[in-house]
């Protein structure tokens, strides 16, 4: 079978997400995707802010709700599905990648999401995760990141920062962390972002920008966990550190951090040193260099070229968060897997003829026989 | 056949044989599956039954001459029906020393023996640990040994394609074929036919392999060295289309069965893995009935893929061997819970852990009764020969679909390579397997104030099956969430009360249980009715049972044969049966599996037969093992 592109498909330029999808006709509303079930999880956990999104963005997205499911593996935000009224499966811990792959790739009149943590798809399922991203099977993930064991009452997590003390280190973590969105890009995902519970606006455009996406959309949620790693993330919700913590990604517009208190404008941007092609922080304080000023950083998602993606991510403190860049990293269009291999069958069912018992009897039928009578 | 009479200097002996055993055996690289594999099909287009046992190394190419390089198929084909691949080979092609060495001590006193001289070099013999050639130090006088020079005749042969002289050598395998195929008179058109496509692109390698074929032929009929032709007439068989298959190929056409006959898309979602992967290669040529195949990055990802297309309404279809089934367990245990439609495909190999990943072996039986956490029973069904794989997965998939369950399908490494003929199905009489998804709601629900409300519950019973509705996403108004925790009855919401965990732990086992009911009974053989001993099998033992069985009538005595079918449930009848025979004999190439649960179920004294040498059990020492037990049972003397 030859390499089918999406003009093969025969679809005018590129596809969204939910095409495919049947629209839902009538207004719906965030009630509509609310189940009767009642909300388990911690007074004050972040989970609470990313599902009342969640359930306000899902409406917008016009498709039918019985066309939409959430799948999860194991952990505090697993619990997920059990409150949106869509189909839903909580299932085993680290695989809900896998079982979307099957859910996507046999029905492309679903909308599939994965809900997942740091534990689930970095540390038991870290496999499935980067095989979903590189094949771009049409799903959107959002992983949880609380940088913490909550379900198993405070280990560290693969994205714990060394030293960490916990239950389980109690002299503190030896683990270096991952970077999920750095892990992402490696897995060249298509769509790569990074969003905040605390920030509604900005994780519903991230959301919705990922459910438009055909292929994987990873989003990366910091998430706060009140019980075992509580102010995890208090540099970039602190309305006086957040300014200088958050580096804010906007496709088009130049990459400017920090604010004045006098004039409110951005004291620091991102500029690549021309020497070693790393991306660095420069100070844009009055002694800055106007050459300088004017070579700052323009955020490309549509980059095909992953790599300056990659070097921003790695501006993310891997410690204690004091500077970490938020917003869609990467945006681009790659051929979804699921489509492809539909459209192999589509092909190859095309071209056979005749009804399928006739057909079966050719295969069985087939290689040397002999008639004895 | 090739030759003309005049070419032929004397004639030749025509002796008549009701079955021959012959074993092709040569290096890796040699080519020795291919050759009879050939062997095989023309013995099958003859009109033989046959039955095949290849036997290669889990090396693709192991050193060269050494002994763990040897590669070996076996071929057994007769007048009349037979049940195995053979105890001892009537015949040995040995390629080199070390395919002598190696199968050597497998032949009775007097078998045949034909070897190509060429390779009988001072090093090879080394190489297969030989100090003295086996060819002149007299030990083989006892075998009727042949000295053939294949290389230097083929390479004579196809001197005119020009290839280089390792790429002539390489035709001896079609020589040797040549030679054997006058020996028994099997018809040829079909293997230059095979030649002429195997090798279209490459003309000259084509017109070598067919050449070094032919004159095999010629040479049998030529020489002096050869003064016997056999003849093994076609057996007598139940009119019908047949053809030879392996049973990885049989299961995989009973998968696009079952496809076919439920009108449910397969999604196979499987990682390569000896001996399964055939299934998974034959599986992904058939898109064209909406087949589905996704090479996964582990054995979980591969089953776990599967449920998320069973969950979509598609047939979810996993296949592997006993490792797989390691990884597996979890996410089987998840299609328990959840109740979702299952095939998992299990073609054991010997273990434990990596084991003997080319060889067979029954010991992933309790593995698939007990191999996950908490009661999570799972059917198992198990084919009983390389043609009866298309059965059973027909079966298995009617388990799953009826009872919305993981299925477990044993089949093994003999099953899975070895051939037999099979008379194809006539499709209108395959069963029709009917998914019956949930459409609308199934209940009704009472608000305070007395009206009333339909629902969906989407763990609501199926009354004679305690089946669950099967309702996929995209089907309005059924929007439910399923998943690994604890399930209340009915509503499926997730639930801790203790009682309602007591009650659906034990829903889910009286709903396997209840599966025996859509079982036949089974068949036992016991011809005489006069038996004491009953000799009970399951899987790939039913040949060496069925020969074993034979033998031990032949000699007189008496004694019933059955084979199980389901391993779990059991058929209903099962328990009457076995309290009918004073001894249960239980062959078994493991230590005793089918034993156990057979004591612990009904508590019976079942006495096992067991070998686990990665390969089929031998009819004739198993027969000795019956009839010893039969001599007791009987309150004979042993002689």
């Amino acid at each position: 079978m030859t390499q089918i592109s999406s003009t093969d498909l025969g679809l005018p330029g590129l596809r969204s997400g939910l095409d495919g999808v049947p629209s839902s006709g009538e207004k719906q509303t965030g009630k509509d995707f609310t189940s009767d079930q009642e909300v388990r999880w911690c007074p004050g956990c972040g989970d609470y802010a990313v599902l009342k999104a969640v359930q306000n963005f899902l409406p917008e997205l016009g498709i039918r709700r019985e066309n939409v499911v959430f799948i999860s593996g194991i952990g505090c935000s697993s619990r997920f599905p059990y409150y949106l009224d869509t189909y839903g499966m909580h299932s085993i811990h680290g695989r809900a990648p896998s079982i979307a792959t099957g859910l996507a790739t046999a029905r492309e009149d679903l909308s599939v999401f994965v809900v997942t943590g740091d534990g689930d798809a970095l540390s038991i399922g870290g496999n499935h995760l980067i095989h979903a991203l590189r094949r771009n099977v049409n799903m959107t993930v959002l992983l949880f990141n609380n940088r913490i064991y909550g379900l198993t009452k405070g280990q560290y997590s693969p994205t714990s920062e060394v030293g960490k003390v916990t239950k389980s280190t109690p002299v503190g973590s030896l683990d270096h962390p991952f970077n999920p969105v750095s892990l992402a890009l490696g897995a060249e995902g298509a769509f790569v972002a990074r969003t905040i519970d605390s920030d509604r606006k900005h994780l519903t455009s991230v959301l919705s920008a990922a459910a438009a996406h055909r292929g994987t959309s990873f989003v990366e949620i910091y998430q706060n966990c009140p019980i075992f790693n509580d102010g995890a993330f208090d540099a970039i919700k602190n309305p006086d550190t957040k300014a200088d913590a958050i580096i804010p990604l906007v496709h088009g517009a130049p990459i400017t951090f920090g604010k004045d208190k006098v004039t409110g404008k951005p004291t620091k941007g991102l500029i690549r040193n021309m020497d070693t092609g790393a991306i660095e922080v420069l100070d844009l304080g009055p002694a800055a260099d106007q050459y300088a000023k004017d070579l700052l950083l323009v955020h490309d998602a549509h980059n095909p070229d992953p790599s300056t993606a990659f070097a921003i991510s790695r501006l993310t403190d891997s410690g204690y968060l004091n500077q970490t860049p938020i917003g869609i990293f990467r945006q681009v269009e790659r051929p979804a897997y699921d489509d492809q291999a539909r459209d192999q069958i589509r092909t190859a069912s095309q071209a056979a003829t005749g009804a399928p018992t006739d057909r079966l009897s050719y295969l069985i039928n087939g290689g040397d026989t002999w008639t004895v009578v | 056949m090739y030759s003309t009479s005049e070419a032929s200097p004397r004639t030749k002996q025509v002796r008549q044989l009701d079955r021959v055993i012959i074993r092709f055996a040569g290096d890796s690289g040699d080519g020795m599956q291919l050759t009879g594999d050939r062997f095989t099909q023309e013995s099958a287009a003859f009109g033989n039954d046959l039955v095949t046992l290849p036997n290669f190394p889990a090396e693709i190419r192991a050193p060269q001459g050494t002994i763990p390089g040897v590669s070996s198929f076996q071929v057994h084909f007769a007048d009349h029906d037979i049940l195995t691949a053979g105890d001892s080979p009537d015949v040995l092609v040995a390629m080199n020393p070390a395919a002598l060495k190696a199968n050597l001590s497998d032949l009775a006193k007097g078998a045949a023996i034909i070897v190509d001289t060429h390779d009988f070099t001072g090093r090879n013999l080394t190489k297969a640990g030989y100090a003295t050639s086996p060819l002149d130090d007299g030990s083989l006088d006892e075998y009727d040994l042949h000295r053939v020079d294949l290389t230097g005749m083929t390479v004579e042969a196809v001197k005119e394609f020009g290839l280089s002289r390792k790429d002539a050598a390489r035709a001896k395998n079609m020589f040797a074929l040549g030679l054997l195929s006058w020996m028994y008179g099997r018809p040829t058109e079909n293997t230059v036919e095979f030649l002429s496509r195997k090798f279209a692109k490459v003309p000259d390698i084509r017109d070598a392999n067919i050449t070094a074929f032919k004159m095999g032929w010629n040479f049998g009929e030529t020489t002096e060295t050869f003064i016997v032709q056999y003849e093994v007439k076609p057996a007598a068989m139940a009119p019908g289309t047949y053809r030879n298959i392996t049973g990885n190929l049989a299961l995989a056409y009973g998968l696009v069965a079952a496809s076919v006959q439920s009108g449910l898309p397969i999604f196979l979602g499987s990682y390569p893995i000896t001996p399964a992967s055939d299934i998974l290669h034959e599986l992904s040529k058939h898109k064209g009935f909406g087949i589905t195949t996704f090479q996964a990055e582990d054995e979980i990802a591969g089953v776990g893929a599967a449920i998320g297309a069973s969950f979509a309404g598609q047939l979810g279809v996993t296949t592997t061997s006993g490792p797989g089934v390691a990884l597996k367990g979890e996410a089987i245990g998840l299609a328990v819970m959840t109740e979702l439609p299952l095939l998992v495909v299990n073609v054991q190999r010997g273990g434990p852990s990596t084991g003997l990943p080319t060889k067979t072996e029954q010991s992933d039986l309790l593995q698939a009764m007990f191999g996950r956490n908490g009661e999570a029973p799972v059917p198992i069904v198990a084919p009983q020969s390389p043609g009866d794989c298309f059965n059973a997965a027909l079966e298995a998939v009617r388990i799953a679909v009826t009872y919305r369950t993981p299925v477990m399908l044993l089949s093994d490494g003999y099953l899975a390579n070895g051939s037999e003929p099979w008379q194809v199905p006539d499709v209108a009489e395959l069963p029709v397997i009917e998914p019956n998804f949930a459409t609308g709601p199934n209940s009704t629900s009472t608000a305070a104030d007395g009206t009333t409300t339909e629902v969906f519950l989407p763990y609501k019973r199926d009354e004679a099956t305690l089946a669950r509705p099967w309702a996929i996403p995209g089907t309005a108004g059924l929007e439910h969430r399923i998943g690994g925790l604890e399930k209340g009855a009915e509503h499926g919401n997730i639930s801790y009360d203790p009682a309602n965990h007591d009650l659906m732990v034990r829903t889910r086992q009286a709903k396997i249980d209840r599966i025996a009911d859509s079982l036949p009974p089974l068949e036992v053989d016991d011809p005489s009715g006069a038996a004491k001993v009953l000799v009970l099998g399951w899987g790939s033992t039913y040949g060496p049972i069925g020969a074993g069985v034979r033998r031990v009538r032949k000699a007189g005595y008496n004694v019933a044969q059955t084979h199980l079918r389901h391993l779990n449930p059991f058929p209903k009848d099962l328990g009457d049966i076995l309290a009918r025979y004073d001894k249960v004999l239980v062959p078994e190439m493991n230590l005793g599996q089918l034993s156990m649960l057979l004591r612990a179920k009904y508590l019976v004294d079942a006495i096992g037969y067991n070998q686990v040498r990665g390969l089929p059990l031998k009819a004739a020492e198993l027969a000795e093992a019956i009839s010893e037990l039969v001599r007791s049972a009987e309150g004979k003397c042993l002689p």
